[in-house]
């Protein structure tokens, strides 16, 4: 899906957690998240904790669409 | 000479510890133990050989732990020292593919040691790993296994023995780029003119040479002015309206679905949930903003950091979906996203 969004001329940021599948499906911009069933979110936290970490990778996901790349890369 | 020596690694779904709920189980080695497929694997041998350990894992156990879960796996397999390793194998379950491609690609190439996996060639795992490691291409679910272990099995030995492999054509593996001479029995212009007889007539032909599939796109440039840009969410991890009204599959989803947000500040849990059913639903039922993070989104639209949250998402369900799927739903409703006036996308996967 990543790859047909770039292709209609968008930028797009994937964020996802296993970022080697990312990396094979072709994405170009890419944000690794927390875990597979919470990928934006840990319920360990309370809630505003929780969503202080939500609002990092979100703005960390606006940063690689502010950013100019060449190929395939992973912000860490 | 006695029996082959067998290590097998499989996920906690087929060592029957549970589904999704145990997808964190984290590794564990069972020493003189065969499980669920190991049980068909050691049919298959025979006398030959046996299974002499199974090494179990999570399938988000082992990609949220990818590193450590490996160095210990591979230790365990070190001091087993079998004669081949066998991982899987995984059909189309994407963390399984990847887990066992892994694996048996780190047991051949850092311990030297024969090994093996099989899974769907639609698994992410299989464009990983195929030039790595031999990987049986198998059916899209568990309802291949007798087929797979058929093919697995065989092989398996064949590498153990230190046998000659075949073409992947022969032995049912994925075709990994290595190429062997061998002289064919007709000559190249008398083929070429064979199959182009046969295409003419619209007949099928094998070609002897694929073109490779290099199907990248260009990144797109970046954002220039955040703050009057229009951004969409979009996401593989199944997040719907609560009740799921457009019946989108836990698997192997059909469609994707489009959802109004105007007006909402976030995803609660008395009015959306996931309709996924390849992770553990709990956190994401509870609150989906931890998949698509409608709240946070709202917060930096407020504040002005963007310049609006678009009105309507896409999701669908990325869990045994086929390829050809994923790209028709994107590529329909990238186009009304363009349509929409929206200048970047935040895609998240679970």
């Amino acid at each position: 899906m990543v790859k047909e969004i770039e292709r209609a001329g968008l930028p797009v940021v994937h964020v996802c957690t296993v970022t080697p599948i990312s990396m094979t499906v072709g994405a170009n911009r890419i944000v690794p998240a927390i875990a597979i069933p919470h990928p934006l979110g840990n319920p360990a936290l309370d809630a505003a904790e929780e969503k202080k970490l939500r609002r990092g990778l979100v703005e960390k996901a606006l940063k690689a669409l502010t950013t100019e790349v060449s190929g395939q890369t992973i912000f860490e | 000479m006695g029996k082959i020596k067998v290590v097998h690694y499989i996920n906690q779904f087929f060592a029957n510890i549970g589904g999704e709920e145990k997808a964190d189980y984290p590794a564990e080695l069972r020493k003189g133990e065969f499980v669920g497929p190991g049980m068909a694997l050691n049919q298959a041998f025979g006398d030959e050989a046996e299974i002499i350990a199974t090494i179990i894992c999570g399938d988000s156990y082992f990609n949220e732990n990818i590193e450590t879960t490996k160095a210990q796996i591979l230790e365990w397999v070190k001091e087993l020292a079998p004669d081949v390793f066998i991982a899987g194998p995984a059909f189309n379950a994407g963390r399984y593919g990847v887990a066992c491609g892994t694996m048996a690609a780190a047991v051949k190439e850092e311990l030297g040691i024969p090994a093996l996996t099989g899974m769907y060639e639609e698994n992410p795992g299989a464009d990983m790993f195929k030039n790595n490691v031999y990987m049986i291409a198998t059916k899209n679910s568990a309802a291949g296994m007798r087929d797979a272990v058929k093919k697995i099995a065989p092989l398996a030995l064949k590498l153990a023995k230190g046998e000659k492999i075949g073409a992947s054509c022969e032995e049912g593996y994925l075709p990994n780029g290595v190429r062997v001479n061998f002289f064919e029995e007709k000559r190249g212009s008398e083929r070429a003119v064979d199959m182009l007889i046969k295409k003419l007539a619209g007949k099928p032909f094998v070609t002897e040479y694929p073109m490779p599939d290099f199907d990248r796109v260009e990144p797109n440039p970046a954002v220039k002015d955040l703050a009057h840009t229009k951004v969409a969410l979009v996401t593989s991890g199944g997040i719907v309206p609560k009740g799921n009204p457009d019946h989108i599959e836990s698997s192997s989803a059909s469609h994707y679905g489009e959802y109004d947000i105007t007006g909402v500040m976030n995803l609660d849990e008395a009015t959306y949930e996931t309709a996924h059913g390849g992770y553990d639903p709990v956190y994401a039922n509870a609150d989906a903003d931890r998949v698509l993070p409608v709240d946070v989104m709202r917060d930096l639209e407020k504040e002005g950091v963007i310049g609006e949250l678009h009105t309507k998402f896409y999701t669908t369900v990325g869990n045994g979906t086929a390829v050809a799927s994923a790209k028709a739903f994107a590529a329909e409703y990238a186009q009304k996203l363009v349509a929409d006036g929206v200048g970047a996308v935040i895609l998240t996967s679970t």
